[in-house]
């Protein structure tokens, strides 16, 4: 399973990068972690011409948290965000989802922006995403611009990223509310697993228990990960109880349309999302009840 | 061979080596075919199996996912380089011997650098640890249950010798 | 858990260091993919997209136009200039070579061979050969193959079926006449293999001058170097086979005897060294290496009091669309039918047939796995119809004690065996009691729990008498082993195995053994192996039977040795040998200890000092061993009764399983294996072979399947699909040692080479079964995945 031969340039910068995704044209990826691209390359099932490697890329390794946002470049190392104590902080429903993403050692290479340009419709970090509302910052030599996560997964494996761009960064919001809990949920065969379906939840409730703001989203049932903002909507406002729980998870199984392959129907991943998004919602409101106001 | 041929330097085990090779080749393939260090081991090039785990600066990860050029001017440490200079075991080498941790030794070199990994980490690993830290290492042999008392031992005995 | 046994023995049955571990925790192991020889060239494969399809034209000018290509051979040139390889029963019309030839018949199958500078540059040219295909009908269901002879796999035979044959031993229509009760199941193994994680590989390599052609190859195979002559047309002293060559696991699959042909071929043909060294996608879709593929229809005839009378099994097994000795995996539980029950009468109709699929190979246990889990099935199923407990209904079938040896209806006689004890120490070592409340207290709570029991034989010592049974024409009786030891002229001891290893820790047994008897420590003695030109007869490590093949052979050779020595002191001091003892190497005299000769004054006269020799002696100090099988020698009678192995070591798995209501994950909550297997050589190493043998039982019964679409392209060609478990999914493993000696090897060893596999997929579906009992479903197919688990547990609930 040797690839096929290409051409390998190293870029420095982020501006190298997208200088020489330019000058190579569309048979040009770019290469960062490897962990998804290089099995599809070890099976021909890629084929660029040329590899770009940004893994020297500094530009696209930074962290950056301020008031309202967590920055993340496409190019950090998954495991140093599950390490991270800001991240931590201010967006823990990403390490909890981190915990699902393969090994150990493939998180030592992978990265956010490689998943989610990968865009496998059961990955997590993907998911997490498209569930608090991301946006992506995608840079090519012309120009940058900004994209909601819940707009760039178009379809399995397919992206709205053009050939000549990179995604550079991924913009997350924090929440403030002081009761705020999230959790991840995940079915996999075996550990490490890709996920047979995948749910998370973030929840924020005020003094009383009741539900100010909500975010759900269900991964692995359908073609790309879903944010179920209707569904989350139907929360706002009401005491987050196990009725309501029950409602919303039975309107998120009614709301994905999951495929079948050899490892489970449809009719089972279907099945899956709502019990998953009924113990993320359930997870997540326990967080936020223990939660001491930061 | 109309390839274009890259000359790449690393640091393997504390020794400067180069080679020559074309951009897709793997980084275990070069450690193994072009630097003859056929420690490491291909089991599936696919980036499952765990059989290529090298360190690379420091951090265990798989080898058939990398093209060698990608470790150009970077720090790589295989299971030959786990060994004292003098050739003496490591404590963890060793302990795999003391309990058994391998038959056909295949995924033996992986199993080394994931549990070093561990250890250089957590002095103290539980056995969930342990597990999980191998987890991204398959064998077919040994059921895992000597590999998991071996590391324990490891641990035991580095812990005796930091405090000696 | 268990202590290793304190018998009467020296070094047997001691913790010791392996003589293997230290080459392979520095990284010094010498694979297949190690070995270079200068100008050696790479094979990349050219493989089948279609299930079944004619070969109307192969073009190879562009690929041989490619860089670095030397040559391009497709099936026409191979088939013309080799002959088919060896099958275990009796087809002369399906005919299996290295590449098809005008048709293929199944998904992966090697249609061309691209040998290049590089495997890189050969799979490049791989892909530029033109292959024109004409795809034609094909069948991939088992039953629909035998039932139907609309789309043969082979039209020439005429038929899909292999080998198909009633046996009855006892009187099987009289126990079900009379039975008082019966029940009838069906249980699916699906499709799995051992898979190691080193894939097959071999270097070949022709000298001309010589006329000798050498094979360094991951191999573990009877009658390779054989089997590889034959096809080649060579005689058998013109191929040279390596045995020092080390094989990442093998568990039976690595019989790569078609890879090795066609390499070897190559080598030939070229002129310069070959080396293959499948991929993964290779080894999954066309190594041929994949195991049983079987349903079982099971018949069970019992008393109301749980005695069981009778017994009929119907075992169809898919080997795909060629075969070797995969047919033969339906005969080898032949010598373990009954299991460990006192059963008088037994059915047993095997059904090989074959269909578009990739090949199946020996996987460890030759098939005795699959027929456990249909047996321990059926012992479950008894006690759930009696509303028995299955601990109970056990222990009133199975053999005592003192009923050993006993002969079972097919004509095996087990040696001996202690079933009821093993049981019980199992049962006590997981707290059976404390797991039964465990049980009903997340019963109580709303789960799903149970706990499993499998109580299994393993047969060991390959007197693989399945060969002229199932092929009358095959009346081969000799399944051999052997040994040199040498004491060189320093003192030193030698031990020569003549086969190769793939992780049983063969260098340790024999220097064991060999140190036992000549009270020599084994970490002086160094075990050496021949090659095929150089070796003595061995039938290669398969059915478990090298602790006792080459154990004894290595013990053997090394009591010659001692009576050697003891015949030279004798000489020279004058005593005659009864009043002498031997005394860790130095032999002196019983009355007056202080006449004695050490060791080293025994080797110069061996090898130096003719003059002091006994007369007719030969000089030197070496002895050979070579012996057939304990009870060997035999061909099965009319009614297809034969002794089949000697020893029988016994397994019984205690698991407790706790099953996810909602999502329908299964978790191994506890897990005790009860393991007699006679007198242990290493414990360290028998207990590793059972702990992985457990993980590779847990992979068949919840993990691992070689799924095909309708289409017939084979699902789970990678490791993303192809999910064996990890240390996540393995659990803590305890194993309690039980040592019931057997009677028929030098030390009381049984084998253990199975261990684990045999038994644990049946008490893993024993305990999931009983955890989906209270919803009044169950489930008896491979593997028990979250997604099947979940389909039963639904349409429970939906039907309740």
């Amino acid at each position: 399973m040797k690839a096929a031969p290409f051409e390998y340039a190293r870029a420095g910068s982020l501006a190298e990068a997208c200088a020489l995704l330019a000058q190579h044209g569309p048979d040009a990826k770019l290469i960062a972690g490897g962990q998804s691209l290089v099995p599809m390359m070890a099976m021909r099932l890629a084929r660029p011409a040329w590899l770009v490697d940004i893994n020297d890329a500094a530009d696209l390794q930074q962290i950056a948290v301020d008031g309202d946002h967590v920055r993340i470049g496409g190019g950090v190392r998954q495991a140093r965000l599950e390490r991270d104590a800001a991240i931590a902080a201010k967006l823990p429903l990403l390490p909890q989802a981190l915990r699902w993403v393969g090994h150990a050692q493939t998180r030592n290479r992978g990265t956010p922006g490689g998943s989610m340009v990968h865009a496998d419709p059961s990955a997590e970090i993907p998911l997490v995403a498209v569930t608090l509302g991301a946006e992506l910052k995608l840079v090519s030599e012309a120009e940058q611009t900004w994209m909601p996560a819940q707009e760039f997964f178009l379809a399995p494996m397919v992206t709205a990223i053009a050939p000549d761009q990179c995604l550079a960064e991924l913009r997350f919001p924090v929440w403030h509310e002081a009761r705020t809990g999230c959790a991840f949920q995940e079915v996999a065969i075996r550990h490490g697993d890709f996920a047979l379906a995948s749910a998370c939840a973030q929840v924020a409730l005020d003094e009383a228990g009741r539900c100010t703001r909500a975010a759900i989203g269900v991964g692995g049932a359908g073609p790309v990960p879903v944010a179920l903002t209707d569904v989350a909507g139907q929360l706002k406002g009401g005491m987050l109880d196990e009725r309501a729980i029950v409602d919303a998870a039975s309107a998120a199984a009614a709301g994905v349309e999951p495929e079948a392959d050899l490892h489970a129907s449809a009719e089972y991943r279907r099945h899956l999302a709502q019990v998953l998004v009924a113990a993320a919602l359930r997870a997540a409101r326990e967080a936020a009840l223990n939660r001491r106001p930061s | 061979m109309s390839e274009r041929q890259y000359t790449i330097t690393l640091d393997v085990n504390g020794v400067k080596r180069s080679g020559i090779a074309p951009a897709r080749m793997t980084l275990v393939d070069f450690l193994r075919d072009v630097l003859r260090l056929t420690g490491t081991h291909i089991g599936c090039e696919h980036g499952i199996c765990g059989a290529c785990s090298i360190l690379l600066d420091g951090e265990p990860v798989r080898s058939c996912l990398m093209y060698a050029v990608q470790a150009d001017g970077h720090r790589v440490t295989t299971v030959e380089g786990l060994a004292a200079a003098d050739g003496k075991l490591s404590p963890l080498q060793d302990s795999f011997c003391e309990a058994h941790a391998l038959q056909c030794g295949y995924c033996t070199p992986g199993m080394l650098i994931a549990s070093h990994a561990l250890l250089e980490t957590k002095a103290d690993p539980s056995e969930a640890d342990i597990r999980e830290a191998i987890s991204g290492n398959l064998c077919r042999c040994t059921g895992y249950q000597q590999i998991v008392e071996a590391v324990k031992l490891a641990a035991e005995r580095r812990r005796k010798e930091k405090s000696a | 858990m268990s202590a290793p046994g304190t018998g009467p023995f020296r070094y047997i049955g001691r913790k010791r260091r392996t003589k293997e571990d230290p080459r392979f925790v520095t990284g010094r192991g010498r694979y297949a993919a190690d070995l270079a020889l200068d100008g050696m060239k790479h094979v990349a494969l050219v493989t089948s997209p279609h299930p079944s399809a004619r070969i109307r034209a192969i073009r190879t000018d562009k690929a041989l136009a490619a860089p670095g290509v030397q040559y391009v051979l497709t099936g026409e040139e191979f088939v013309a200039n080799t002959d088919a390889l060896q099958m275990g029963v009796d087809a002369p019309k399906v005919q299996r070579y290295a590449l098809a030839h005008r048709v293929v018949r199944y998904a992966g199958e090697w249609v061309a061979a691209v040998v290049a500078d590089t495997r890189a540059l050969a799979e490049d040219a791989a892909e530029l050969v033109e292959v024109d295909y004409e795809p034609t009908p094909y069948v991939l269901d088992g039953e629909r193959s035998f039932a139907d002879k609309s789309v043969l796999v082979h039209p020439d035979h005429g038929s899909n079926v292999l080998y198909h044959r009633v046996f009855k031993w006892g009187p099987v229509d009289e126990a079900f006449a009379r039975a008082e009760h019966q029940l009838s199941f069906s249980v699916r193994w699906a499709r799995s293999a051992t898979v190691p994680i080193e894939t097959f590989g071999v270097l070949a390599e022709w000298n001309a001058g010589m006329e000798l052609l050498d094979i360094w190859a991951s191999i573990q195979m009877p009658k390779f170097p054989d089997q590889t002559a034959r096809a080649l047309r060579l005689p058998g002293n013109c191929v040279r086979v390596h045995y020092d060559v080390d094989v990442g696991g093998s568990y039976g699959v690595k019989r790569g005897i078609k890879h090795t042909v066609l390499v070897a071929y190559l080598a030939r043909r070229l002129g310069f060294p070959v080396r293959l060294i499948e991929d993964r996608l290779e080894n999954m879709r066309g190594g041929d290496m994949h195991g049983p593929d079987r349903k079982f229809d099971v018949s069970v005839a019992y008393t109301r009091d749980g005695t069981i009378t009778g017994l009929k099994i119907r075992a169809l097994d898919d080997v795909g669309a060629y075969a070797g000795r995969s047919p033969l995996q339906l005969g080898k539980p032949v010598g373990a039918i009954v299991g460990p029950y006192l059963i008088p009468a037994v059915e047993y109709e095997p059904i090989s047939v074959m269909t578009h699929k990739t090949p199946q190979e020996a996987v460890r246990g030759f098939g005795q796995s699959p027929t456990n889990y249909a047996i321990e099935t059926a012992i479950d199923r008894v006690a759930r119809a009696l509303g028995m407990d299955p601990v109970a209904l056990r222990e009133r079938n199975m053999i005592r004690r003192e009923q050993f040896p006993y002969t079972i209806p097919s004509g095996t006689t087990y040696d001996s065996g202690d079933f009821h004890t093993v049981l019980r120490k199992a049962l006590d070592a997981i707290d059976y009691g404390a797991l039964v409340r465990w049980r009903d207290e997340v019963r109580a709570a709303g789960g799903l729990a149970g706990i499993g029991i499998s109580t299994c034989l393993e047969p060991n010592g390959g007197n693989s008498a399945f060969e002229p049974l199932f092929n009358p024409k095959n009346q081969t009786t000799t399944w051999m082993d052997s040994c040199l030891v040498r004491v060189d002229l320093s003192g030193a001891i030698t031990g020569v195995m003549n086969t190769s290893s793939s992780g049983q820790g063969h260098e340790t047994l024999v220097a064991t053994c060999v140190g036992e008897i000549l009270e020599r420590d084994p970490a002086t003695i160094r075990v050496a192996r021949a090659d095929s030109l150089t070796a003595l007869p061995s039938n290669s490590p398969v059915g478990s039977r090298m602790a006792i093949m080459l154990g004894g052979a290595a013990a053997g050779a090394a009591k010659k040795i001692k009576a050697a020595l003891i015949r030279i002191a004798s000489h020279n001091l004058g005593i005659p040998e009864a009043d002498l003892e031997y005394v860790q190497g130095d032999v002196r005299a019983i009355a007056h200890p202080d006449r004695m000769m050490t060791w080293e004054q025994l080797v110069e006269i061996a090898h130096r000092k003719y003059h002091q020799m006994p007369p007719g002696m030969d000089p030197g100090l070496q002895e050979k061993f070579v012996w057939e099988v304990p009870k060997g020698g035999a061909l099965p009678t009319a009614d297809g009764r034969v002794h089949m192995y000697p020893c029988f070591s016994f397994e019984t798995h205690v698991v407790g399983v706790q099953v996810d209501p909602l999502t329908g994950q299964p978790r191994l909550a506890k897990y005790v294996c009860g393991h007699d297997c006679g007198v242990m050589i290493n414990p360290d190493i028998v207990h590793g072979m059972t702990y992985g043998g457990i993980a590779h039982g847990i992979g068949a019964a919840l993990y691992e399947k070689f799924a095909y679409s309708d289409n017939g392209q084979l699902e789970s060609q990678t490791f993303m699909d192809y999910l064996m478990p990890s240390a996540m999914e393995v659990p803590a493993l305890g194993i309690v040692d039980h040592c019931t000696p057997s009677p028929l090897t030098e030390f009381g060893q049984k084998g253990s080479g199975e261990a684990g596999y045999l038994g644990a997929p049946a008490a893993i579906s024993n305990a999931i079964n009983d955890a989906l009992a209270p919803l009044g479903t169950g489930i008896f197919e491979l593997p028990m995945t979250p997604h099947a688990l979940w389909r039963r547990i639904s349409a429970a609930r939906r039907d309740a």
